[in-house]
């Protein structure tokens, strides 16, 4: 029970920061990134393959993941931001499922379908003392995530994307180029989902373009609608809040046994479907509250 | 600093929102625009400041052609506007909003954030200082730290003039600044207008209320259907039969 609960909190805390990365693109600037799995994909198989490919040290792995999530960024910036909103949201999403079948048929680099297995453990050993060791270097760069997250919300940089998630035009007609921002913006929640997706590969050992899916992306949207957008505690609660749901409902056949483990996986996505449709009905600003108050 | 366009056009679709639009204004002067509404002034503004490209004519700052700079450039270079449906940056608070007007911040780079945090600090007293004094000049004070989506209309054309004139202008293009203010604020407003314009930066209003513009405006420049039909001093100008008829239906 200990190693399961463990196990829990290590894949909440790779969804923290997947989730304080759309924070900063969504609730802070209000880019509708809808792609965001693509960059948790690419450190993935970044971590993956130097580390089980190309025997390099775990962390050129990890610094790759950041470096490589937050360039590929860089050119769907330059091209999308010059678009309206919602093609925005459009462009990343066609990114993401650009990347997953680009891992799919990259067999040489990538293995295909098959996936990549073998990738090193964090910390070695399979104990419980192992797993913790990982759980708190997760923490720790939770850690440091909030702390520049904190940095950057209360400066005037933060001022001026929360200006262009407001009114993006006024910004323009009082002399400043929200493109500047929003580029930055959008290679900083990427390379955090990068970051992530080093974890992610390291933690569970074995990387496959299945599990980078839209699904994800949309996991994280939901938890930080539930927890409340624009806000650090809105991330971390609300990606704790979908964990619960998407875990807990696991434990729903033990009280209901006629349940079948195929319905389960039904069961559990509109579980969490009806958290949202509650939340954005009675809670609209998430459970954390208004994201004008997040000092 | 010295505004001039010619021939300025747009057209949507067959529409001409504006035809063959040619004037200038400067630094100290005022001058006002009228005209009926869909006559072509907020597209006029729009042109001017480059949120509009149109299909032809120039637009000129001392001298230099800017018809080709995006919005940020020019008024980077001194022309800055507001809007006519207040856009004011609404989940921040009157303060915050004046705070990010200010030019040339280096806090807004992500690298001097944590590179020169000292530095920074020193700026944003500099800038608290300027923030202070602009909502004290527009007596804002009362809702200094209120979040400015939940100001009044007026309060928030305010708030707009206090965010333009933190970006030191030299001429200000203001889209129907009377437009849902109260008598008290137009007079209020009024009187910030014909400060600033003493202290030498020039201004072009957009403006139903005829009566305050008049009184403001050293020369109106009248349009209909897009096109330019009159220019000149208030007095002169409103007296004329066609833009009597144009803008007026010629019941006053």
């Amino acid at each position: 029970m200990e190693a399961y609960l463990v196990a829990i909190l290590i894949i909440t805390a790779i969804y923290v920061l997947l989730s304080l990365g759309l924070t900063l693109q969504y609730g802070l600037t209000g880019l509708i990134n809808f792609g965001h799995v693509g960059f948790f994909c690419i450190g993935a198989y970044a971590a993956a393959i130097l580390s089980a490919y190309a025997g390099l040290p775990v962390i050129v792995g990890f610094l790759a993941a950041i470096v490589l999530a937050g360039l590929a960024a860089f050119p769907i910036g330059l091209i999308a931001l010059r678009l309206r909103d919602d093609y925005f949201a459009i462009v990343t999403l066609g990114f993401s499922e650009t990347v997953r079948i680009i891992v799919t048929s990259e067999k040489q680099l990538t293995n295909g379908v098959q996936g990549i297995p073998g990738i090193p453990r964090l910390v070695d050993g399979v104990g419980i003392l192992s797993a913790l060791a990982v759980l708190a270097v997760l923490l720790a760069a939770n850690g440091a995530a909030i702390y520049a997250f904190r940095r950057i919300v209360a400066s005037p940089f933060g001022r001026m994307i929360e200006a262009i998630r407001d009114n993006e035009e006024a910004v323009k007609a009082l002399g400043k180029d929200p493109a500047r921002f929003k580029i930055q913006v959008l290679v900083l929640g990427a390379a955090l989902a990068g970051l992530s997706g080093a974890f992610y590969a390291h933690y569970i050992g074995y990387v496959s373009p299945d599990q980078f899916n839209p699904l994800v992306t949309f996991y994280v949207w939901m938890a930080i609608i539930m927890g409340g957008v624009g806000r650090i505690s809105g991330a971390i609660v609300g990606t704790a809040l979908l964990m619960l749901f998407l875990e807990g409902s696991r434990f729903l056949r033990d009280v209901m046994p006629f349940i079948s483990a195929v319905d389960m996986a039904s069961i559990r996505i509109g579980a969490v479907g009806l958290a949202l449709v509650l939340f954005t009905l009675y809670r609209p600003q998430g459970l954390m509250g208004d994201f004008t108050r997040r000092r | 600093m010295k505004l001039v366009i010619e021939n300025l056009t747009c057209a949507f679709g067959g529409f001409r929102a504006v035809d063959e639009v040619s004037f200038e204004a400067e630094s100290g002067g005022l001058v006002g625009v009228i005209g009926p509404n869909g006559a072509g002034k907020s597209t006029l503004f729009s042109l001017i400041t480059g949120f509009l490209a149109g299909q032809g004519g120039t637009v000129r700052l001392d001298g230099h052609d800017i018809s080709a700079l995006p919005p940020h450039e020019r008024a980077r270079a001194g022309m800055v506007r507001t809007f006519q449906v207040p856009k004011e940056f609404a989940h921040l608070t009157v303060r915050e909003n004046l705070m990010a007007a200010a030019p040339n911040q280096s806090g807004e780079n992500l690298v001097d954030l944590f590179l020169r945090p000292a530095a920074i600090r020193r700026e944003e007293s500099a800038i608290a200082a300027r923030v202070d004094d602009t909502i004290a000049f527009l007596k804002l004070g009362a809702v200094a730290d209120v979040p400015s989506g939940k100001l009044s209309g007026g309060q928030k054309k305010l708030l707009e003039l206090g965010r333009v004139l933190m970006t030191r202008p030299k001429l200000i293009l203001l889209d129907e600044p009377f437009a849902g203010v109260n008598p008290v604020l137009i007079e209020e407003i009024s009187g910030h207008i014909r400060a600033l314009n003493a202290d030498g930066i020039g201004f072009i209003i957009i403006e139903h209320d005829l009566g305050a513009l008049s009184r403001l405006a050293g020369a109106l420049h009248v349009m209909d259907r897009g096109r330019l039909i009159a220019s000149g001093a208030p007095g002169e100008v409103l007296k004329r039969a066609n833009v009597r008829e144009a803008y007026l239906g010629g019941a006053a």
